[in-house]
């Protein structure tokens, strides 16, 4: 028995595959979801490696070779305002942009899940004040509520991290407590509470199971909008601040060159576009891969 | 159909306060003190005390936010410490000149949006479908200040045809109906078109492709109906959605003008907030804030109860 035909076993997974293997092998088939992915990879693999992977340092400017177009002996995209190599402060620029538009979204998941499945789960009077408080967050358009916040906090990482985690809760919770709330009266999980099981061991078994797919893929869509929004915060003066190399505090910075060196100028935003177009991309082949109706 | 507006109305007033309150505590969230763009650095003690009192700060937390809402319930937002003019004044005009940008994008992204939407949809799976959808893809993707900054390389400075920033001669006090004026507002409000346009196309394919593919459309494909007819169907279908889409929309683009704003520097809401932020003119950040956030909870009503009335399923569901 323990010695069983490599190729019997094989056969048996071929023939009953499990859920994420479908998944997997639909996505496999979707050659612009795996391309996005692809982009996502080789971003995050820049990031991680820019120390390695950028050929100068990304504060080191020299004033007397500033705003020099793409293609400079030396400098293949061309230097910044203060003649700073453009493209090791893009690689460099992956890590806080893309730490900048994940972490958000990242941190209201959890978040936003707890409230989401609580209020579901619990139900009644509990439900009703959660639920309320989450809809007044929904007055407000996302990008107001970002800046509104971000605005009165004032500059920085940190104070940027929260006003995008306040904005992505109020959703994330709306789906998780939709999710829950079905669940809940399911013929199983009334089953499994007839049978001794208590609220953390339903919780866990039944309702998170149910909960997280839906969740995560709304999460990946909300991430490109996360990364604009970001982008967008240092673009105003709001997030991060000079000197870190960030793609949308660079294209604030390169504002003033647009007459002198438009190529240059548009840079980091082709870099945001690229980012936030492969999550929605990654995110369309999940959902089809995953059967889940936007 | 009147108890539901009714309804819809009282749910909504609890959403109001709640948005007022958060509104409020905005000032407080600041973690420098109120006054600090009010007094020079050296102030004495005493005087801050006064001002303290002066501008009710001195007061418990609930009765400055009693106070506050009574007087914004009575269209007294308080005073801009950078221009010392009511803020209700500042705000109105600035109002004005985002309501007429983002109406004018809302409406171009409508067009768009829904023929964009419409030929997906209807030559699903198809080659056209495809180009369809990446367009719509690259409009919910593209980072939208950007692509202001890229339009002003193309048309205003390499080819010169529109001016790239402002309101034209004048500024916004002089707005008239003339080219010298409208041409201002052509390369923003294609700007701001682009995020409605991806939205409301995604929505219009997804109902036209399940709408077609469902059993009355063979129906009445059997019966002999032209496909003009049948297109009639399905903008019948189609529409009250297509419509409450568009209303939200208008709703997230008067909100989330600023970043577009700032880059053309457009004298709307979003030009004021920056300035409120970075002088740190609290009274005229809160105020915008809840003028617009207002605006946004009754655009909605609106487009529910409208909808309720294009599409009575809606109000059974």
């Amino acid at each position: 028995m323990l010695k069983a035909a490599p190729a019997d076993s094989s056969a048996l997974i071929s023939r009953s595959p499990g859920y994420w293997a479908t998944v997997w092998r639909r996505f496999r088939r979707d050659p612009v979801a795996v391309g996005a992915l692809a982009v996502i990879l080789l971003l995050l693999f820049l990031a991680i490696l820019a120390p390695w992977v950028a050929p100068q340092d990304p504060y080191y400017g020299v004033t007397l070779r500033r705003l020099r177009p793409p293609g400079t002996d030396g400098y293949p995209l061309g230097t910044d305002e203060l003649g700073r190599d453009m493209l090791s402060r893009l690689i460099y620029g992956a890590r806080l942009s893309l730490f900048m538009g994940v972490t958000p979204v990242f941190l209201a998941l959890i978040v936003g899940s707890v409230i989401g499945m609580t209020a579901g789960y619990v139900g009644g009077l509990v439900n009703t004040l959660l639920m309320r408080t989450i809809d007044v967050f929904f007055a407000f358009p996302s990008v107001l509520l970002a800046i509104a916040l971000s605005g009165a906090l004032g500059a920085g990482i940190a104070n940027g991290l929260i006003s995008l985690t306040v904005v992505f809760i109020p959703p994330i919770a709306r789906v998780a407590e939709s999710v829950t709330t079905g669940v809940r009266s399911r013929d199983y999980v009334e089953a499994a509470r007839a049978s001794g099981a208590g609220a953390f061991s339903i919780i866990r078994h039944h309702v998170l199971g149910n909960v997280l797919g839906p969740i995560f893929v709304y999460g990946m869509s909300l991430i490109a909008v996360s990364m604009i929004l970001a982008s967008g915060l240092s673009f105003l003066g709001l997030g991060v601040k000079p000197p870190e190399p960030e793609w949308g505090l660079m294209l604030n910075t390169l504002r003033t060159a647009i007459y002198t060196q438009p190529l240059l100028c548009a840079l980091p935003g082709v870099m945001i576009f690229l980012t936030s177009i492969s999550f929605n991309m990654l995110t369309d082949g999940l959902r089809s891969a995953m059967d889940i109706k936007a | 159909m009147l108890v539901y507006i009714a309804k819809r109305v009282v749910y909504t007033l609890p959403t109001m306060l709640g948005v007022a309150l958060v509104c409020f505590m905005l000032v407080h969230l600041a973690p420098s003190d109120p006054l600090v763009s009010v007094l020079p650095p050296d102030a004495s003690e005493n005087l801050k005390q006064q001002l303290m009192v002066l501008y009710g700060f001195d007061r418990p937390y609930w009765e400055q936010f009693v106070k506050w809402l009574w007087r914004a319930l009575q269209g007294d937002l308080g005073t801009s410490i950078r221009t010392s003019r009511p803020v209700v004044l500042e705000v109105a005009k600035a109002v004005s000149n985002t309501l007429m940008l983002s109406a004018l994008a809302t409406a171009i992204g409508f067009l768009l949006g829904t023929f964009f939407g419409f030929v997906a949809g209807y030559f699903h799976d198809t080659w056209i479908d495809k180009v369809a959808s990446a367009i719509s893809v690259v409009g919910v993707s593209v980072p939208h200040y950007w692509l202001g900054m890229v339009l002003v390389i193309i048309f205003a400075a390499t080819l010169g045809w529109l001016p790239p920033t402002g309101a034209g001669p004048g500024g916004s006090e002089a707005w008239k109906w003339d080219w010298e004026h409208v041409s201002h507002l052509i390369l923003p409000a294609i700007t701001m078109s682009v995020i409605p346009m991806g939205i409301i196309a995604r929505t219009v394919r997804a109902l036209v492709a399940e709408l077609l593919s469902q059993e009355f459309m063979a129906g009445l494909r059997a019966k002999g109906l032209s496909e003009l007819g049948i297109f009639r169907h399905v903008v019948k279908n189609v529409a009250p959605t297509a419509l409450a889409v568009m209303g939200i929309q208008l709703g997230y683009l008067l909100g989330g003008s600023i970043l577009i704003e700032t880059v053309f520097a457009w004298p709307g809401t979003g030009l004021l907030l920056n300035d409120a932020i970075f002088q740190r003119d609290l009274p005229v950040l809160q105020g915008t804030i809840l003028v617009l956030a207002m605006f946004f909870v009754v655009l909605n009503v609106a487009v529910d109860v409208l909808q309720t009335m294009l599409d009575p399923r809606v109000m059974r569901s």
